[in-house]
């Protein structure tokens, strides 16, 4: 299966391993990434003002590409996937912002959120199968307590991820459990680590972010799993003992095909 | 722009219906940003629903939303306080000279693990 790959703008920078694991471990389970070409950067967030047109057209542009390969599109980063999935719903429902894109973009056909946006634990789940991956797996997090971290983007707003119950998730748990590792439950997993707010308010990114990692160790998580660069960064601020890897990572480690540290 | 404008634009931007809000505080309860607000978020809405919006438009609560949409979700009548907060937001930087993140401001926030997507999404939610 080859499908059209977004992998955005700090996977090729500060979260290489993120990038590097999530191509390795697809192709190690029958799917090839392929980057899309000329692809640019999301924005980071989603701008929920239904004005804003500009800045949404890389994610138009993005999903267009995959349209033209007749290809989904998926993307392993929280945030460009809230994005692309977000601005694909507003060009389903929004016929006014689907008018001016494809005014602008000049679009012999028009392009009205056909393609389907799939997150890389969509692309686990619901084409190559969990169980597909438990027969694939060593024994390499056999013992491993991990706590699931969704944070905000993934699952919010729901009715537009569609990804899993906003409230009560459990796809990374029964990742988890198929990739040998036993799953913490814990209360924090869908609470924001503050992200932007870093750059504007570091105190308060640091108190949620405590907040979140505190709940995962009385859990007795060892290690806190995320897909977010942004959350990554903010959880590990405070993470002391608690490990805070990449999903792509942890799979890889699964898989059995994750280098070891020079 | 008077009040009574200015509240219809932020309605039709925001697509959002802040009547529809019964002040239950669902919305302020999820809030992670809420100690740090000076307005929290039912209060946003009832104030943005009686055109209260000049305390709304000068206040530093503006930027500590982290747009995490746990209000919206959460909101059992489907007003979802964040969109409001946004279209609140944005009639304060699109004013000229009014961005609340400048390019001059990012050499002191840097640090070596800070990742991209931090900065753009900074960039996008407190600059026009």
């Amino acid at each position: 299966m080859k499908v059209t790959y977004f992998p955005g703008c700090t996977l090729k920078t500060k979260a290489t391993e993120l990038d590097l694991y999530a191509r390795r471990c697809a192709e190690a389970l029958g799917v090839t990434l392929e980057e899309a070409e000329d692809w640019q950067c999301c924005g980071g967030v989603f701008t929920a003002s239904r004005d804003e047109i500009a800045t949404k057209l890389s994610s138009v542009r993005v999903l267009q590409t995959a349209f033209e390969k007749d290809q989904p599109l998926v993307t392993v980063c929280s945030a460009c996937h809230n994005v692309v999935k977000q601005t694909n719903h507003a060009l389903q429902t929004d016929s006014a912002f689907a008018e001016a894109v494809n005014r602008y973009m000049q679009n012999p056909v028009p392009y009205v959120g056909q393609t389907r946006v799939l997150h890389y634990l969509e692309l686990l789940r619901d084409e190559i199968g969990f169980d597909a991956i438990r027969d694939k797996v060593t024994d390499a997090l056999k013992g491993r307590r991990i706590a699931a971290y969704y944070g905000c983007l993934l699952l919010r707003p729901s009715g537009v991820m569609r990804m899993d119950d906003p409230e009560n998730p459990r796809i990374m748990e029964d990742l988890l459990t198929a990739m040998g590792a036993t799953p913490v439950l814990w209360a924090q997993r869908n609470e924001c680590c503050g992200g932007y707010i870093a750059m504007e308010d570091r105190a308060l990114a640091l108190s949620e972010s405590e907040a979140i990692l505190k709940n995962a160790a009385a859990a007795g998580a060892d290690t806190v799993v995320t897909a977010c660069p942004l959350c990554r960064y903010n959880l590990q601020k405070v993470a002391g003992n608690v490990k805070v890897v990449y999903l792509t990572e942890l799979l890889a480690e699964a898989l059995g095909i994750k280098e070891e540290p020079q | 722009m008077n009040t009574t404008d200015l509240k219809q634009e932020i309605l039709r931007r925001s697509g959002g219906d802040p009547r529809r809000g019964m002040a239950c505080g669902k919305c302020s309860a999820a809030c992670p940003s809420y100690d740090a607000m000076e307005f929290h978020p039912h209060q946003f809405v009832r104030m943005v629903n009686d055109g209260n919006l000049l305390p709304l438009l000068q206040s530093d609560s503006l930027y500590k939303c982290l747009s995490c949409m746990a209000c919206a979700e959460r909101c059992p009548r489907g007003v979802e306080p964040f969109r409001l907060i946004e279209a609140v937001r944005l009639c304060a930087v699109r004013e000229q000279g009014q961005n609340h993140l400048t390019p001059n401001d990012i050499p002191a926030l840097l640090d070596p693990d800070l990742p991209q997507q931090a900065i753009v999404s900074a960039f996008r939610k407190f600059t026009k």
